[in-house]
């Protein structure tokens, strides 16, 4: 068996184990009942939109520096994967949301944070498809990557506090503050396996990267003939 | 030569280049009156309502006219490739962006003065007794546009559906610069005021951090 | 006219590649440029003259390979040498006046005294009853002269010119002509692309071919010149 196949079942085994230990090891959340049990699922996957992003700021910055086309695979293929996630947190937020609210959506700092995050590299994407010539797309989108990945944490820290100004219901407890050690456990567990998720998708996404840049030099070189 | 005396003059030029068409600030200061106009529609404008609502609006509309404004930057440096002869005499590159994104804040905030007095009476909000406060948080927030706006401007200048592509990719990034003004304005406006200096610190952090990287990165935002 | 204020210098290319995406605009391309040599670079549209150009102007990085500046004993040059660079576009602003593009410029540049500087240099190109005219209203041929103005205000050694007689009426490519004869004369090393023969070509001491991003023939290598500039054109 590859190498890769081998990778993706054992990610396979770990998602599906934290959805068991979700489901079946955690107990059941007093005030909330079963619905919480979103809640492994929901942090897990902020924590890996989040490492994602992180990696994409890394090749950003590596691509500015030294111009070679792997960062930008991996740039690409990281705010991809971490927009996956992020728009699960978006999704399971409201689905947490209605059952214990009544309503869909409460601007939540978190979630209104992460939505404005999404929004940047939503953007981050799009750019890229409105600059054709490959050097320029890569090395424009690197630096938005940049400047997006250091508003982050300005975002983050701004909406938070508007929160204090206009109190609104907190949905989403703390990730890991006031868990009980099972409920810890299983959310630990539910990380680990998001993040190989995580790490299987943009492995993936960047040998598709790779491959679509080689078909694309050979049709440029082509239509130069 | 260096920085200073080239930022100067660059920003001599920019400037004297507005004054004498005064095209940008115009259509701007008549953007943003249409807007607050437009947006007394969509709820009453009665003075707490106002309050309430209206530095948000003020601070949204801001923002909207500054993501149109900022369009021309660069591109108007295509016109006559300028910009490759800016490239060529001055040998820092961030001078250029440091001419242009003072230019712009200039602009801005020439706007805003201008369209406060004229918010100041269609909202029914008094902005005299807060004023110096005021033209603090117009200053810093200004700035904080300008030196993003500028960057992503040199950037949307190159690319396709630039009209669009400047406020989809400056708007989200100024965030923090709509939050934190906004509650300091609210705060400077309220029946009894008080200064928020928290959000007055946002947004000097906010324009620190992205001029820091401006000028790391200025340099590739204008390369070939 | 004025003295050369400026060392000679010459320029080399070692190993130049640029890709743009997949494409190579410019191959391996390694040149030599003596001091004071005038150089015609021919080739047809898109075999990489206008990137050469851009790539020794510094103003587009190379894919791979340098450029470097060398004084007369042929060693990298210690100091940057002033370069000037005239393409079509005139790369100066239209809504100033002639007189206030190159004041700006010249600023920039660093000039002790612009305003004079600028005065003089729109006496030597004929510009200078329009000097408080905005470029906006300069025909074609006064634009090649502001454009030439600009590039010489800060005396380079070093001069590049991107097919300089486009759009030029007979009158303006005798103009032309005439001022490179004398910056040629005057020592300066100049890099010009052009297409067929002229009296701007005939003043080339040195002519390079490129096709598809490489060097295909050189006078320095025997080659003539006639032959460089008309190779495959029709008669």
């Amino acid at each position: 068996m590859s190498k890769r196949a081998i990778l993706g079942l054992l990610t396979l085994c770990l998602v599906v184990a934290s959805a068991y230990a979700s489901f079946y090891v955690a107990p059941l959340e007093r005030t909330m009942g079963p619905i919480q049990k979103i809640f492994y699922f929901h942090a897990a996957s902020a924590w890996a939109g989040m490492t994602a992003f992180m990696v994409c700021f890394v090749a950003n910055l590596l691509y500015v520096w030294r111009r070679q086309v792997k960062w930008d695979w991996l740039g690409v293929s990281c705010a991809e994967v971490g927009l996956v996630f992020t728009t699960v947190v978006l999704i399971t937020g409201p689905i947490w949301a209605k059952p214990v609210w009544g309503i869909w959506w409460t601007w939540d700092w978190r979630l209104t944070s992460t939505f404005v995050m999404w929004l940047l590299y939503v953007s981050f994407l799009l750019l890229r498809t409105l600059v054709e010539e490959p050097d320029r797309r890569a090395l424009f989108s690197a630096l938005f990557g940049i400047f997006a990945f250091l508003d982050v944490p300005l975002v983050y820290f701004s909406i938070r506090w508007w929160r204090t100004q206009h109190p609104q219901p907190v949905v989403l407890g703390g990730t890991g503050s006031g868990l009980e050690p099972t409920m810890r456990k299983v959310f630990f567990f539910t990380v680990l396996a998001m993040h190989a998720l995580m790490a299987l998708l943009i492995a993936e996404r960047y040998l598709l990267e790779k491959l679509r840049g080689g078909v694309d030099e050979l049709k440029r070189e082509a239509e130069a003939q | 030569m260096s920085i200073g005396p080239n930022t100067l003059a660059l920003l001599g030029k920019e400037l004297q280049t507005e004054f004498r068409s005064r095209e940008l600030l115009t259509t701007t200061g008549v953007f943003i009156l249409m807007v607050l106009v437009l947006f007394s529609f969509t709820f009453d404008p009665t003075s707490s309502e106002s309050r309430r609502f209206g530095p948000g609006l003020l601070w949204l509309a801001f923002l909207f006219a500054s993501s149109l404004m900022l369009q021309p930057c660069f591109l108007r440096e295509q016109t006559n490739d300028t910009l490759s002869s800016l490239r060529l005499a001055v040998s820092d590159p961030f001078s250029i962006f440091l001419a242009k994104l003072g230019a712009n804040t200039l602009f801005l905030l020439f706007t805003e003065l201008v369209m406060l007095p004229i918010f100041s009476v269609l909202y029914s909000v008094h902005v005299l007794p807060q004023i110096h406060y005021l033209l603090l948080v117009l200053f810093l927030g200004s700035l904080g546009i300008s030196i993003t706006g500028t960057a992503l401007s040199a950037i949307s200048a190159q690319a396709r559906m630039r009209e669009l592509l400047l406020p989809v990719l400056l708007l989200p990034l100024l965030t923090p610069i709509l939050v934190a003004s906004t509650e300091v304005t609210v705060g400077l406006l309220a029946p009894e005021p008080f200064m928020e200096w928290k959000g007055i610190g946002v947004l000097a952090i906010f324009d620190l951090v992205f001029l820091t990287a401006v000028w790391l990165f200025g340099e590739y935002l204008l390369e070939e | 006219m004025t003295s050369p204020e400026f060392s000679p210098t010459g320029i080399s290319f070692e190993k130049i590649d640029k890709r743009f995406g997949g494409l190579f605009a410019l191959r391996r391309v390694s040149l030599a440029i003596q001091p004071g040599q005038c150089v015609a670079l021919a080739g047809r549209n898109g075999s990489g003259k206008t990137t050469l150009l851009r790539i020794a102007a510094r103003l587009v990085r190379p894919s791979a390979g340098q450029v470097s500046f060398l004084d007369k004993s042929g060693s990298e040059s210690q100091a940057r040498p002033v370069v000037g660079y005239v393409a079509h576009a005139t790369m100066v602003y239209d809504e100033l006046t002639a007189e206030e593009n190159l004041v700006l410029f010249g600023k920039l540049e660093g000039l002790k005294d612009p305003r004079a500087r600028a005065s003089v240099l729109l006496e030597e190109v004929g510009l200078g009853d329009r000097r408080t005219s905005l470029v906006r209203t300069f025909s074609r041929g006064m634009r090649q002269r502001m454009a030439i103005a600009r590039a010489l205000l800060n005396e380079p050694s070093v001069l590049f010119f991107d097919e300089p007689a486009t759009g030029l009426d007979p009158q303006g490519v005798n103009w032309f002509a005439d001022r490179l004869r004398h910056l040629r004369d005057t020592g300066r090393t100049i890099l010009m692309s052009l297409h067929g023969e002229s009296e701007i070509s005939a003043l080339a001491t040195r002519a390079i071919r490129l096709d598809a991003g490489s060097v295909i023939a050189d006078t320095s290598a025997g080659a003539t010149l006639r032959s460089i500039l008309t190779f495959g054109e029709a008669r």
